[in-house]
């Protein structure tokens, strides 16, 4: 039985006040649907292997801490250039580095990736480079003009608006009958949207070739996983949609590239959508405008530390006899020299002329616009 | 050489379309089997397949941008909106995405879709499906905004905006689809969007408008033709990019201007247009410039729509007294 919602309701590591169990109706009436989703994870939060041994080869483990260890290194020099004034409003992906490098490991070049705002992992792992990363979130739009991922999206920072559009590039994929993915990446939040839920619906209905990776960090801003739905799972929505829906522990990068992996395999072969839920904890604010200590509870940052996914694989690593002190030294301090290189590009790059504003909106710019980027700079836009 | 109504001319610029470029596909609710509302997309299942010919689930906003997804993918998505009151879902997308794709990956990826829409009022219909919302189209930069008023212009502007490499939303006057029959070649040629025409040459006045209006404006240019003045009838066609050359030539002509449009009179296009005219072509001005257009009410339903519709009757008042500057 689910009690009503109140004012003072309580917040805590539950994933929602699920009233879906409450009996509506007269009499027993007749089952016609039941469902069930289920949580993978290979590894403990200790890093110790869960059910199935884990035999994914030492090379592919290597790269995935490798991939985690760059993003953060990364992460933590752009929120180091923000508190030093030069860089924009940074959204840190501190602790979710796991489920991007899983996903995008999983991921083959000429899929594509269409990202909420969170995915830098993601994106570094498909070849977005950290100068390109820094161009982007220091206000530039050059850093979208990826040199690698051409396909993949830029950045969607109005929240869920990005999935309908994984529909259509998924469903192109599926009308020439491409074995290729649009995997669409959104938060805990994004499912409380209507775009999310008519994407999967279409999905679902049109057989699109898309994965949608809900990344359920626990936090929209300030709001808790628990008071974002009833719902007492994310992938229930696949569900009611008539996709499949599953849970991976998303601090788990084994797990998620293995869930990851098979999903996109079936959708490869013309299985239809799925949708996977990983679930993991934003240890950073939402951006760096955000504080919040406002709205969250210190020990609870605290515990989620004890689950971070970087932590969690070398320690896997290291019980293997996989990972050594001087393999740590040594890729700390290539990713460090990596990313003072880029910083120090990204610096160094002088700001596009004004008339760059225009160049881009379209190919065949009006007798004003033309006019209009002409006066740029002088006086005013009275063309 | 075959006769077409504006709804038939619509269907036979994406039959020719679709036949002539295999990433164009058809996408909307209720563009297949039925073949549309208004039909315009009737016979293209049958002729197309499924695979080109795209029933979607209800969702406005979703159909817009499943289209940026495929134009972004290489395909040519021509979207149909029912309504334009139903447009509004949609207007996300456009305003925040299919219009600004390209600048924001700097050319890496585009969004080449036509959205099209059946606007304006006239025909009597439910509530939410009368509405004129070029204005607010064509205030989001990197969005061309068409309205033709002509079997041909719907033919050819449409042949135009599916070739254009960036999103093009093509408003169908509802009351223009069965109006008249023109007679035009069915041979694939565009018209170049964001070029107006003149309807009527005169010397005295210019009346301009573009879609549903523009049967009143035409025959407003007859009535003052019949009392000895000859007016210019300037159709626009396209209100983003506009065709700011013909609009100041025509004036710079004739030294009047009344502009008609069936959206809201404030913040409506024509304010575009009477700005331009004040800054551009003041000098030619013999007399104040005059808007007819729709009130700044909500769109009444069909019982008081003839009242809020411009018709001749207002042009014509409104072209008398501009007309009574010397």
């Amino acid at each position: 039985m689910s009690e009503p919602p109140t004012a003072g309701w309580k917040v805590d590591e539950s994933r929602g006040h699920d009233h879906a169990g409450v009996h509506v109706g007269f009499g027993s009436g007749e089952v016609v649907a039941r469902f069930e989703v289920r949580r993978q994870r290979a590894l403990d939060a200790d890093g110790s292997p869960v059910g199935d041994d884990v035999d994914e080869p030492r090379e592919v483990l290597q790269a995935l801490y490798r991939g985690m260890v760059r993003a953060r290194t990364l992460d933590a020099r752009a929120v180091a250039l923000q508190r030093t004034g030069r860089l924009g409003t940074y959204a840190s992906c501190l602790g979710q580095e796991a489920v991007g490098v899983g996903a995008a490991s999983a991921m083959e070049p000429d899929d594509v990736l269409v990202p909420s705002f969170r995915e830098h992992a993601a994106q570094l792992w498909r070849g977005v480079t950290p100068l390109e990363f820094l161009l982007y979130w220091g206000g530039d739009e050059r850093g979208s003009d990826f040199a690698v991922p051409r396909g993949d999206f830029p950045i969607c920072l109005p929240i869920a608006s990005h999935a309908p559009h994984a529909v259509g590039v998924g469903l192109a994929m599926r009308l020439r009958g491409e074995p290729r993915v649009a995997v669409c990446v959104l938060g805990d939040g994004a499912t409380s949207k209507g775009d999310f839920a008519e994407a999967v619906n279409a999905a679902g209905a049109m057989s699109a070739h898309v994965l949608f990776l809900v990344v359920d960090n626990g936090w929209a801003i300030s709001l808790p996983r628990a008071r974002q739905t009833a719902a007492g799972t994310l992938a229930q929505k696949a569900i009611a949609a008539g996709i499949p829906g599953v849970q991976v522990d998303g601090n788990d990068v084994i797990a998620v590239r293995r869930v990851v992996l098979q999903a996109l395999e079936g959708i490869r072969q013309g299985q239809g959508p799925a949708l996977v839920e990983a679930l993991t904890y934003r240890l950073a604010d939402h951006t760096t405008a955000d504080d919040a200590r406002r709205y969250r509870d210190d020990a609870q940052v605290r515990a989620a530390w004890g689950r971070e996914p970087v932590h969690r694989l070398r320690a896997f690593l290291a019980a293997r006899g996989w990972w050594s002190d001087a393999d740590e030294a040594a890729v700390l301090s290539a990713c460090r020299d990596e990313v003072d290189g880029a910083a120090q590009e990204y610096l160094d790059t002088p700001a596009q002329p004004p008339e760059a504003m225009f160049d881009h909106l379209v190919a065949r710019p009006s007798a004003s616009l033309t006019a209009q980027r002409e006066a740029v700079g002088g006086e005013g836009n009275d063309a | 050489m075959p006769e077409f109504t504006m709804v038939d001319a619509v269907g036979a610029a994406l039959a020719h379309e679709m036949a002539r470029d295999p990433r164009v596909v058809v996408l909307g609710e209720d563009v297949g089997a039925v073949g549309g509302v208004f039909r315009a997309t009737d016979g293209l299942l049958e002729r197309f397949g499924p695979d080109r010919v795209i029933d979607t689930p209800l969702a406005e906003g979703l159909i817009a941008g499943m289209a940026i997804g495929m134009a972004a993918e290489g395909l040519r998505p021509v979207a149909e909106i029912q309504f334009t009151g139903f447009l509004m879902p949609a207007l996300d997308q456009l305003a925040n995405h299919a219009s600004r794709l390209r600048n924001r990956t700097r050319g890496r990826l585009t969004c080449p879709m036509v959205l099209r829409s059946p606007c304006s009022g006239g025909i009597g219909a439910l509530e939410h499906h009368s509405e004129s919302p070029e204005a607010m189209l064509a205030h989001v930069p990197g969005l061309s905004v068409v309205v033709p008023s002509t079997p041909a212009d719907a033919y050819r502007l449409l042949l135009a905006a599916i070739r254009d490499p960036d999103p093009v939303v093509v408003l169908e006057p509802t009351v223009l689809y069965r109006a008249t029959r023109e007679e035009f070649d069915d041979d694939g040629v565009d018209a170049p969007l964001g070029r107006a025409v003149l309807r009527r040459m005169g010397d005295r006045l210019t009346l301009v408008g573009w879609g549903s209006v523009m049967p009143a404006l035409i025959a407003s240019a007859d009535e003052l033709a019949l009392e000895g003045v000859l007016a210019d009838v300037l159709d626009m066609r396209s209100v983003a990019p506009l065709d700011r050359e013909a609009l100041l030539e025509s004036v710079g002509r004739t030294g009047r201007c009344v502009i008609v449009h069936e959206a809201p009179l404030t913040a409506g296009f024509g304010a575009e247009i009477a700005a331009i005219l004040a800054d551009r072509g003041v000098w030619s001005l013999l007399a104040p410039i005059r808007r007819v257009c729709g009130y700044d009410t909500v769109m009444p339903l069909a019982r008081l729509e003839r009242s809020y519709i411009p018709d001749a009757e207002r042009v014509l008042h409104a072209s008398r007294e501009v007309l009574s500057y010397s």
